[in-house]
């Protein structure tokens, strides 16, 4: 077998391309790339794939989208509303749907797609944080992966405004009430957003200028810094046989990734528009024009939005009103503070682990998340709270479909969001130590088969068996983290950066992350001597049998 | 991921094929290197042929032993998904065609038609590629080395060394002068096009404290634009949406003056006397826009006299000014004073006492 | 003096619509408001009283009219089986010729409105456009912008719409049953009343061009399809794309 002769068109193509780039040795590099083969490294892929869904059918729908609130009278193909005074974002909307063909179907692919966009910016950015991989080298490009998630909430909020129907004409009216409750400056932003009071004329048009310019052109920018950055730093992997921090190991981009990453895309697409033929979604018609005295029961965002919507709806009744000015604190908690709350955290998280554990090393190898129990226990409470806040903001169609007082799942969510990221941050702690130690356990002296077997001598014991090679590799992955400078030097003088209050701070975090650490265990023989694990006690027929057994 | 005889190609150890490599496997020591192992290295028991290093395939050493049969049906395979992706594409023409839009059942046909056969296309090319990439392509991991990020410390010194010699050349660093004045020069630009945003809207000033209510105005239906006389408003439990006369189609104004009319048995209320002389024989005008966020507080139930804001279920009793007796609105809504003026008809007797809507920092 | 005469005013215009119509169901049938009484007494007074002057389990029912009955036991939420704060729909006990018997009893009591016609409520003669407007902003609030129901305080529910007769729903409007506020011919005016039933039942008989209507619920059950279906196929496929493969598969 011998290479087939380069075609002479392609070859023609490459001569070309070369003579004006000098590509040969950069494309040969590139073509190479690897990419771990686990189905969690293609979570990213499904965001980057459905943003540019997003950007085809969203193209398509600014060839009859018209921002406009000029209100004109309804004459189009949907009867019903023949003769309804609606603004011309609205009738235009409509025209997409009813008078264009495929018209209603890139609607609805747009609209699918943006939340499977932002739903799978979430998951990736959950995979990302649960095994570590934002840790150094690699904290810039998590920055513009939040970066890009708090954008994607903002492009989408102003995405499902533009209808102009009834639904999203309360999401601006509460976004209105929001930018009120700011204080000294609030009335001013909302004048200025809104060009006058609520609704005025100007705010589709704007936010139409947002949404399909100046929003996606730096989510653009930063999609592309956020893949070149990955491509020059390389994937990280899980652990595994051969796998360690100075290689990569996985499907080559050429020719086997580039095919994958092809169906995939394929793949993202072809459910999108599965979704869009036969799931209907944001059904305006059915919503009506927005009007500002009108409301429909179960009134909600877009999920992602959702978060919001629950805080809003759970917060207890707090307004100060004092010489002569109000703060309501009931809107500007909930929609500011809450957001806050949980976005800081995201955002600087790298940089706070960094500093709390004074783990500067470069990290390829990802954290299986039971080896670092603070931080997974960290996010499964900012998980809880998320999800309770966004379950509380669906807490009337809650208490209609399953019948439980209104109020009381008010009350319900109330505790809930205090109780339920202290609870989910000591079980999952509590699940990742026990983790943990089946882990040290299985490495030191294999796992409990369930094959009874018969000594010689009568006694029955139950076979425990090594773990493969690779299976051993995951199970003694964990890194310890570092010991903090000591606080007190061999002279017993304390060390400057311990003395201040921020240095006490640190070491009491410091302490918390490895106050329940269990050690790295010795994988082989460590003293148990019980004759069912180490393998320097076996004997040489013994050994050969539990290599049988191992296969 | 832990299951030993799916790490195919064993992580691109050359020569460790064929077929059932668990069999073969040669123990190993946790912490002795792996066997040389990177793509870029040559197989020795690779045969070179005419000194082309791609002769056995791109990456050098790496080999899949897959039956010849077995890659053919996978050929098939793809080959029928390809031909599926073909014919749906065929179909979404002839059902661009076919299927016209109008009525929502065509609309319904036209989009399952489209929607229908774009995802047979894209389900199959993806279904077909992965067919393709999984039954016809050698399967095996390939090993690549990283680099260490930071770069050389000689690289290093020798980029800052060059890096100041080209400050101190530009004279950046030598003429503080030529710095600060710079640096005065461009703080302002970014405050410019703030300045220049200053246009987009008016200022706020008294606006959120007024509607469009006057003595006198007359209350008319939201929806109908007729005006209510109070004979006509007579059930008790009855409520019904009014704005000002004159602004039935002005949103700017119904979104700060739009009032929730109820009728309650005048026994019923509990107000102080000014409130009382605000309503008119059970009829009570309360503010719809909700003093939490703005949204309409519009759900009424008459058999608890309580007013609910859909959005976020702040919860006020008609009975009592609209006291705030559930959720997070902070305050009751606003009364519009009304009456009737000679022919029966009900009107403003003035505007809303208090700003209507959600708080604001001046609101006071 | 103004004031006198727009209370006068106020007394006839309240009494005079009213009186007529009960006029006209008490001549209805002499036959039907003795058949009435007899199911009355037998299935009502328990709650109601002998003489529907009402108990502490069951409210007065003189005055409320014959469309309150038609509505109520109608569509089998009376008689209730266990009176409390949600009546819900059931299988009516009576059938349609009782139903109007006990409404003839009733409406013989004290007037009140009267059953509308079928001309009245034909949703093929109402302004379905006219009826979008008035639906959102009286009646949305708590029937859903399709007519899906929802939630209210104190473990009610405004009940969905879909399978309500129009003629239900021009009692309903016009008697307020149990937590629904009452509009009555004067402020929305039977036109408009048949728009909003227009309105109504077209909407409720529209297909949903986009395909599956996810019980219009709106973005609650479309964020939870995304993430199920969606996102759930998306991620099947990636495992299927990464998935490790055996030696010689």
């Amino acid at each position: 077998m011998t290479t087939p002769p380069t075609p002479k068109a392609l070859g023609g193509v490459g001569t070309y391309i070369d003579d004006r780039f000098h590509s040969a040795r950069f494309a040969g590099v590139n073509l190479r790339k690897v990419f771990p083969n686990h189905w969690s490294f293609m979570l990213g892929e499904i965001a980057l794939y459905s943003f540019i869904i997003i950007l085809l059918s969203g193209t398509f729908l600014t060839f009859w989208f018209n921002p406009s609130m000029h209100e004109v009278v309804y004459d189009g193909s949907y009867t019903k509303l023949h003769g309804v005074t609606m603004s011309q974002a609205y009738e235009s909307t409509l025209r997409i749907s009813f008078d264009v063909r495929g018209g209603l179907l890139m609607r609805q692919v747009h609209h699918w797609a943006a939340l499977i966009f932002i739903a799978a910016m979430f998951v990736h950015m959950l995979r990302v944080f649960f095994t570590g991989a934002f840790r150094k080298p690699r904290e810039l490009n998590w920055l513009i992966g939040a970066t890009l998630l708090i954008l994607g909430f903002v492009e989408g909020l102003l995405g499902y405004s533009l209808p102009d129907d009834l639904l999203s004409g309360m999401g601006l009216r509460i976004a209105e009430g929001v930018l009120l409750s700011i204080p000294v400056v609030g009335t001013y932003l909302m004048f200025f957003l809104f060009g006058g009071e609520f609704p005025g004329h100007d705010i589709i048009p704007r936010f139409f200028t947002l949404h399909v310019l100046l929003i996606p052109g730096i989510m653009l920018a930063l999609v592309v810094a956020h893949f070149m950055i990955l491509w020059h730093q390389k994937h990280t992997q899980y652990p595994g046989k051969g796998k360690k921090e100075s290689n990569v190991i996985g499907t080559p981009m050429y020719p086997a990734f580039a095919v994958k990453a092809g169906a995939f895309f394929f793949f993202v697409f072809g459910v999108t528009a599965l979704l869009g033929a036969f799931a209907q979604i944001n059904p305006v018609w059915l919503y009506g024009p927005f009007t500002p005295a009108a409301i429909s029961s179960g009134s909600q965002p877009d999920f992602y939005m959702g978060w919001l919507e629950g805080s809003l709806r759970v917060f207890p009744a707090w307004e100060i009103n004092a010489f002569g000015y109000t703060l309501a604190l009931s809107v500007l908690i909930p929609a500011l503070g809450i957001p806050g709350l949980v976005f800081t955290p995201l955002i600087i998280w790298p940089f706070l682990e960094q500093w709390v554990t004074g783990d500067k090393r470069q990290h390829h190898v990802v954290d299986r998340p039971r080896n670092a129990p603070v931080r997974t226990a960290f996010g499964m409470s900012g998980v809880t709270l998320y999800g309770l806040l966004w379950l509380a903001g669906a807490n009337d169609v809650i208490s209609e479909r399953l019948d439980v007082p209104l109020y009381g799942t008010t009350w319900f969510f109330r505790f809930a969001l205090i109780l339920g990221p202290i609870i989910a941050f000591i079980v999952t702690k509590r699940i990742c130590l026990g983790l943990q130690r089946r882990d040290a356990a299985a490495a030191s002296h294999g796992y409990e088969s369930g094959i009874i077997k018969q000594l010689p001598s009568g006694e029955f014991i139950e076979v425990h068996q090594l773990l493969t090679e690779d299976a051993e590799t995951v199970a003694v992955a964990k890194k310890e983290v570092p010991a903090l400078a000591a606080a007190v030097d061999g002279d017993g003088v304390p060390s400057p950066g311990s003395r201040s209050m921020m240095g006490r701070v640190r070491s009491r975090l410091h302490n918390f992350v490895v106050k329940d650490d269990i050690p790295v265990g010795e994988p082989h023989g460590n003293g148990h001597g019980d004759g069912h694990g180490g393998r320097p006690e076996l004997g040489e027929a013994e050994a050969e049998e539990r290599k049988e057994l191992r296969h | 991921m832990t299951d030993n005889d799916n790490t195919n190609g064993s992580a691109g150890v050359p020569g460790e094929e064929p077929a059932d490599g668990a069999e073969t496997r040669r123990p190993r020591v946790i912490g002795t290197p792996p066997p040389a192992e990177s793509h870029r290295l040559l197989s020795t028991d690779t045969p070179e042929t005419d000194g082309d290093p791609y002769a056995a395939g791109p990456y050098p050493g790496m080999a899949h032993e897959r039956s010849e049969e077995r890659i053919r049906s996978g050929v098939r395979w793809a080959a029928l998904f390809f031909v599926i992706a073909f014919l749906g594409s065929v179909a979404f023409v002839a059902g661009y065609v076919i299927f016209q839009v109008g009525d929502l059942w065509q609309t319904k046909w036209s989009n399952m038609a489209l929607g229908g056969s774009l995802t047979v296309i894209l389900l199959a090319i993806a279904s077909g590629m992965t067919m393709w990439v999984r039954r016809v392509m050698p399967h095996y991991d390939v090993v690549d080395e990283r680099h260490p990020l930071p770069s050389e410390q000689p690289e290093k010194q020798d980029f800052g060394k060059f890096f100041m010699a080209g400050a101190k050349e530009s004279g950046f660093t030598r003429y503080p002068l030529l710095r600060r004045t710079l640096m005065l020069a461009m703080a302002p630009l970014g405050l410019l096009p703030l300045v220049l945003l200053r246009d987009l809207g008016p200022l706020p000033e008294k606006k959120l404290r007024h509607t469009d209510w006057k003595k006198g105005t007359k209350l008319v239906v939201d929806g109908t634009g007729e005006p209510l006389r109070a004979a006509d408003f007579s059930s008790p439990g009855g409520i019904i949406t009014v704005v000002p006369e004159g602004k039935e189609h002005d949103l700017d104004s119904i979104a700060k003056s739009t009032v929730l009319l109820i009728k309650l048995r005048p026994e019923e209320l509990e107000l102080t006397e000014e409130q009382m002389n605000w309503t008119y024989d059970g009829i009570i005008a309360y503010s719809k826009i909700c003093t939490h966020v703005g949204c309409p507080a519009a759900l009424y139930e008459q058999s608890t006299h309580r007013i609910l804001c859909p959005c976020h279920q702040s919860t006020f009793d008609a009975r009592k000014a609209a006291k705030v007796t559930f959720g997070p609105a902070a305050r009751p809504l606003p009364m519009l004073p009304i009456t009737v003026d000679a022919e029966g008809y009900l009107v403003a007797q003035s505007d809303f006492h208090e700003p209507v809507g959600p708080s604001f920092w001046e609101r006071g | 003096m103004l004031l006198a005469l727009a209370v006068i005013g106020v007394v006839y215009a309240a009494l005079s619509p009213e009186t007529g119509r009960a006029e006209a169901t008490v001549s209805a049938s002499v036959k039907d408001v003795t058949e009435g009484k007899r199911l009355f007494d037998q299935s009502c007074a328990s709650c109601h009283g002998l003489n529907a002057e009402g108990t502490k389990t069951g409210p007065s029912l003189i005055g409320v009219g014959a469309a309150a009955v038609d509505f109520q036991v109608g569509t089998g939420r009376m008689p209730a089986a266990n009176p409390g704060a949600q009546m819900p729909r059931k299988r009516p006990v009576f059938d349609d010729q009782q139903t109007k018997a006990l409404a003839a009893y009733v409406a013989s009591l004290g007037g009140g409105p009267a059953i509308p016609s079928k001309e009245q409520v034909d949703p093929a003669t109402g302004d379905a456009a006219l009826g979008q407007s008035l639906f959102i902003t009286n009646c949305a609030q708590c029937h859903n912008f399709a007519g899906g129901g929802g939630a209210l305080t104190g473990g009610k529910k405004a009940p969905d719409l879909h399978e309500t007769t129009p003629s239900h729903i021009y009692s309903a409007m016009i008697t307020g049953p149990q937590a629904m506020p009452v509009f009555n011919d004067t402020t929305v005016t039977p036109e408009q009343k048949r728009a909003i039933i227009a309105y109504i039942v077209e909407t409720r008989e529209e297909p949903n061009p986009g395909g599956f209507g996810l019980d219009r619920l709106g973005p609650v059950s479309e964020g939870l399809v995304g993430w199920v279906v969606g996102l759930g196929l998306i991620v099947a496929a990636a495992v299927w794309i990464t998935a490790k493969q055996r030696e010689n598969d």
